[in-house]
C-alpha cells in the first residue's frame, strides 16, 4: 500500500477518535448522533481505501486523468438529484393537500423540517456534485493535466458526502441556524470549511501543473466559484457555538446586519454557485457538444468580469421595504437591473456558439438541452431584475412569485445544464460510443420541460394573484380579503405545480435509466442514430 | 500593454483578481451597516429576550417556522393596516440570528403578539385546521408533550451576551430560574421576572399548571413578538429615526 495511503488511513482514525469523544462528551442527543455520524463517515473512508488498495493500486491511479472520481461525481449528482426532487414534490403536495401528508406526532415530517432538506438537497447536494465532478473533469481537459493531490480529490468528494449527510440528518432532527441556503450549524460549516479548502486546491493545484499556457475560460468561472463561495460561506456562518459540544450556535450578527449578510450570501450562493460554476459548465460542454468555439473571446473576458463585479451587490433587492437602510436597497436594486447586462451577455455568448450548428438542434436532443438551458438562464436572469425593482417586488415579494423565479432558474438553468453536461459525460467516462437511446433523452427532455412550464406558470398565478389579494381593497376602504382566504385561493395552482414537480422527477428517474444503460455498454438501436450524410452536390 | 493573456497565464494573479473583484460590493454595502449609527432607530422598549422567550424562539428555529412566515411588516398600506406597525430595524437588534423571513405560505407575525389568546395558539399549534379549516399549516401536537429541555440556558445567554446582547449578570446567574419561573404566575421567581424582563408575560401558557412543555415556550414567544416597543413615544419623522 503507497505510504499516503496509509498516513491517510491513520488521520481518519485520528479523525474517528476525536468524534468517539465528541459523542461520549456531547450535550445534546443531537451533537451526539451527529458525531457518530462522522465516526460512520471516517470509518467507512478507512474501509474503502482498504478495499480500492487490497492489491496495489488500482488502474485509475496511473491512467493520464483521474476519471474514478468524476465517475462518482456523476453517480452521486444523479442519486442526490432524484433525493432532492422527490422531497420538492412530497412538500409540493403537502402545501397542496395539507392533510394527506402531515404527521402530528413526527416532527421530522413537517413542511419546516423538510423545506430546508429539499432546497439543500437541490442546490448542495445535486448542484455541489455536479460541479465538482464537471470541474475535476474540465480543469484536467483543458490543462492537459491530471488532478492535483493524489487522494485529495477523493478526500474532497467523499468529504462533500459526509457534509451532506450530516447537514441532511441534522434538518430532520431540528439543527438549523434558521439561515435560509446556510443551515447546517456550525460543526457542519467548519467540516464544510476544510472540505472546501483542499477543493480550492486541488483546482488550482492542477492549474498550476498545466501544460496549456492559457487558464480556459470555463476555469475563470469555477475558479471564481470556488472562491467566492469559500468567502461567502465564512463570513455569513460566523457564530459562537453555546457549546463545542453541542450543536447550537449564536450567530455573530444581528438583526439588520445579520438579514443584509444573510442575503448578501443567499444572493450570491445564486451568482456564485448556481450561475457561475454553472456557467463554466456551460462554457465547456456547449462548445464541445456543438462542435464549435465559444462565439466570442472577447465577449467571454467581459462577461465574466461585469458578472462577477455586479452580482455581488445585488442582495439587498431581497430586503426591499424591510428595516434595511433605503440607501442599500437603492444600491442592491440598481445593481441588480446592471447585473441583467453581463447575464445577457454569457446568454449570447452560449446561444450564438451554436452559428453554423444549429442544425444539430433537431437531431440532437443532449445539444438541445443545454441550448433550453441557456435560455432559460436568459429568462429568469430577465425576471429576476424586473422583480429587484421596488415597486414591483412590493408586489411579488413574500409570494409564490419569487418561488416560480426560481424554478424556472433552478430547473430549467440548472437543472438542465447539469443534464445535459451529465448526458455528455458518461458515454466519455465509462467508454462507449454512444449513449443507450436518445429516444429517451427526447422522452425525459419534453416530460420535464412540460413538467418545468406547469411549475412556472401556475406559481407566476398563484404569486401575482395572491400579492393582488392581500392589497385589495373593496369600496368601503377596508382589506378585501382575510390572510387565509388567499391561502384557499392558491389551492388548484398548488396541485399544478405538484403536477409540474413530479414531471420533472419522472424525467429524471428516465434519465438515471437511459445512463445506467449506457454504463452497462447497451446501445438501442435506433432509427437517427447514424448522423445523415449531406447529398452529394450533383 | 497590458491585456487579458496575463490573467489567464497567472492562476495566482487571477484568483487575487476575483477576490478583490467580488469584495467590492460587500464592503460597501454592508460595512457601513455596522457603523453609521442611523442604521437602527432610537425607541424605548426594546430588552433581551426573557430565558423562556429565548428558548421558545429556538424552537421557532428548530421547527423552521420561518419558512413560510415572515417577521418584516412592510411599510405598505395594506400590510399596516393588517399586520400593524411597520417593522422597524430596532426591533430585532437582538435577534441572532433574524428571522425575517422571506416568504409568506402563512402570515407575518412580527406582531402576533397578543392578537389571540393562550389558548387560540395552543388549538393552533396542535391541530391548525381546528381552529382555522382553510389552513395549509402542520399540527405540532408533539410541542404540548415534550418537557422543556434547555441543554444550558445559562451558556445561551452568555453567547448572547457575547455578540452583543446586553444580558447582565444578575439575568445571566439566574437564567435557569427564571426559565421556569416564568412559566407559573404562582412560583416564587414570577415577580423576579417581570422585573428583570419588563413587559415579560409570566404566566402558564400551555394550559398544563404541573409542567413546563415546548408548547410554553413556543407560545410565550408567540405572544410578546411585536410588543416591547412603545410606539406612544416613537417619533417616525425625528432625524435620529429617518434612513
Amino acid at each position: 500500500m503507497p505510504p499516503g495511503v496509509i498516513a491517510t488511513m491513520v488521520a481518519l482514525l485520528g479523525a474517528a477518535i476525536i468524534t468517539i469523544l465528541g459523542a461520549r462528551f456531547a450535550v445534546d442527543g443531537d451533537f451526539a448522533a451527529h458525531m457518530w455520524i462522522f465516526t460512520a463517515g471516517f470509518v467507512a473512508g478507512i474501509v474503502w481505501l482498504m478495499r480500492r488498495y487490497a492489491s496495489g493500486a488500482p488502474a485509475d491511479d496511473r491512467e493520464t486523468y483521474a476519471n474514478d472520481v468524476v465517475r462518482a461525481g456523476v453517480i452521486a449528482s444523479m442519486f442526490w438529484g432524484l433525493a432532492g426532487f422527490l422531497v420538492g414534490v412530497v412538500i409540493a403536495l403537502q402545501l397542496a393537500f395539507p392533510d394527506l401528508l402531515y404527521f402530528p406526532d413526527l416532527p421530522f415530517t413537517n413542511f419546516g423540517r423538510l423545506r430546508p432538506l429539499h432546497t439543500s438537497a437541490v442546490i448542495f447536494a445535486f448542484g455541489g456534485n455536479v460541479l465538482i465532478a464537471t470541474s475535476f473533469y474540465v480543469v484536467q481537459r483543458t490543462s492537459k493535466a491530471r488532478l492535483f493531490g493524489g487522494l485529495l480529490p477523493w478526500f474532497v468528494f467523499w468529504g462533500y458526502q459526509l457534509f451532506i449527510v450530516v447537514a441532511a440528518t441534522g434538518y430532520l432532527m431540528g439543527v438549523t441556524q434558521g439561515r435560509e441556503y446556510a443551515e447546517p450549524e456550525w460543526y457542519a460549516d467548519l467540516w464544510l470549511t476544510i472540505v472546501w479548502v483542499c477543493y480550492l486546491l486541488v483546482f488550482v493545484g492542477t492549474l498550476w501543473k498545466r501544460k496549456e499556457p492559457h487558464i480556459y475560460v470555463a476555469n475563470w468561472f469555477y475558479l471564481a466559484f470556488i472562491v467566492t463561495i469559500a468567502l461567502l460561506h465564512i463570513v455569513n456562518n460566523m457564530a459562537v457555538p453555546v457549546s463545542f459540544l453541542g450543536v447550537k450556535s449564536v450567530s455573530a450578527f444581528s438583526g439588520v446586519q445579520d438579514a443584509l449578510t444573510q442575503w448578501w450570501y443567499g444572493h450570491n450562493a445564486v451568482g456564485f454557485f448556481l450561475t457561475a460554476g454553472f456557467l463554466a459548465i456551460m462554457y465547456y460542454f456547449v462548445p464541445k457538444r456543438a462542435e464549435r468555439p465559444v462565439y466570442s473571446y472577447r465577449l467571454s473576458i467581459v462577461h465574466f468580469w461585469s458578472l462577477i463585479f455586479i452580482y455581488i451587490w445585488a442582495g439587498p433587492h431581497h430586503l426591499h421595504y424591510t428595516a434595511l437602510p433605503e440607501w442599500a436597497q437603492t444600491l442592491g436594486m440598481t445593481f441588480s437591473i446592471m447585473l441583467w447586462m453581463p447575464s445577457w451577455g454569457g446568454m449570447i455568448n452560449g446561444l450564438m456558439t451554436l452559428s453554423g450548428a444549429w442544425d444539430k438542434l433537431r437531431t440532437d436532443p443532449v445539444l438541445r438541452m443545454l441550448v433550453v438551458s441557456v435560455a432559460f438562464y436568459g429568462m429568469s436572469t430577465f425576471e429576476g431584475p424586473v422583480m429587484s425593482v421596488k415597486a414591483v417586488n412590493a408586489l411579488s415579494h413574500y409570494t409564490d412569485w419569487t418561488i416560480g423565479h426560481v424554478h424556472s432558474g433552478a430547473l430549467g438553468w440548472v437543472g438542465y445544464v447539469s443534464f445535459g453536461a451529465i448526458y455528455c459525460l458518461v458515454p466519455w467516462l465509462w467508454k462507449r460510443e454512444r449513449l443507450y437511446s436518445l429516444k429517451l433523452v427526447e422522452w425525459h427532455f419534453w416530460i420535464s420541460t412540460i413538467g418545468i412550464l406547469f411549475y412556472i406558470t401556475s406559481m407566476w398565478i398563484s404569486g401575482i394573484m395572491q400579492g393582488l389579494m392581500w392589497r385589495a381593497y373593496n369600496e368601503f376602504g377596508f382589506l378585501s380579503y382575510s390572510f387565509v382566504e388567499t391561502v384557499e385561493a392558491m389551492h388548484p395552482y398548488y396541485i399544478i405545480r405538484a403536477l409540474g414537480g413530479a414531471l420533472f422527477l419522472i424525467g429524471a428517474l428516465i434519465m438515471v435509466y437511459n445512463l445506467w444503460r449506457t454504463a452497462r455498454g447497451d446501445l438501442r438501436a435506433e432509427a437517427g442514430n447514424t448522423p445523415l450524410v449531406p447529398a452529394a452536390a450533383e | 500593454m497590458w491585456n487579458h493573456g496575463t490573467l489567464e497565464r497567472n492562476s495566482i494573479a487571477l484568483i487575487v483578481c476575483i477576490l478583490l473583484t467580488v469584495s467590492v460590493g460587500g464592503l460597501i454595502e454592508i460595512a457601513p451597516l455596522f457603523y453609521l449609527e442611523n442604521t437602527i432607530e432610537k425607541v424605548k422598549g426594546m430588552r433581551p429576550y426573557s430565558p423562556l422567550e429565548l428558548a421558545g424562539r429556538n424552537i421557532y428555529i428548530r421547527e423552521g417556522c420561518y419558512n413560510c412566515h415572515s417577521q418584516q411588516v412592510r411599510p405598505l398600506r395594506d400590510e399596516v393596516e393588517r399586520y400593524g406597525h411597520y417593522s422597524l430595524a430596532a426591533e430585532s437588534m437582538y435577534d441572532h440570528p433574524f428571522q425575517w423571513g422571506s416568504k409568506r405560505s402563512g402570515p407575518d407575525l412580527a406582531r402576533v403578539g397578543g392578537k389571540y389568546s393562550d389558548e387560540w395558539q395552543r388549538n393552533h399549534l396542535i391541530d391548525p385546521r381546528s381552529v382555522v379549516p382553510e389552513s395549509i399549516m402542520p399540527p405540532y401536537a408533539n410541542l404540548a408533550r415534550n418537557e422543556l429541555h434547555v441543554p444550558d440556558i445559562k451558556a445561551l445567554l452568555e453567547a448572547n451576551a457575547m455578540v452583543g446582547v446586553p444580558y447582565t449578570d444578575e439575568m445571566i446567574a439566574n437564567a435557569a430560574a427564571d426559565l421556569m419561573a416564568q412559566a407559573d404566575e404562582n412560583s416564587d421567581g414570577a415577580a423576579d421576572v417581570a422585573a428583570r424582563y419588563p413587559k415579560a408575560q409570566v404566566r402558564d401558557f400551555d394550559g398544563d399548571p404541573k409542567r413546563v412543555t415546548e408548547m410554553d415556550a413556543l407560545v410565550a414567544y408567540l405572544q410578546m413578538l411585536g410588543t416591547l416597543v412603545d410606539f406612544s413615544t416613537y417619533e417616525p419623522n425625528s432625524k435620529d429615526n429617518i434612513r
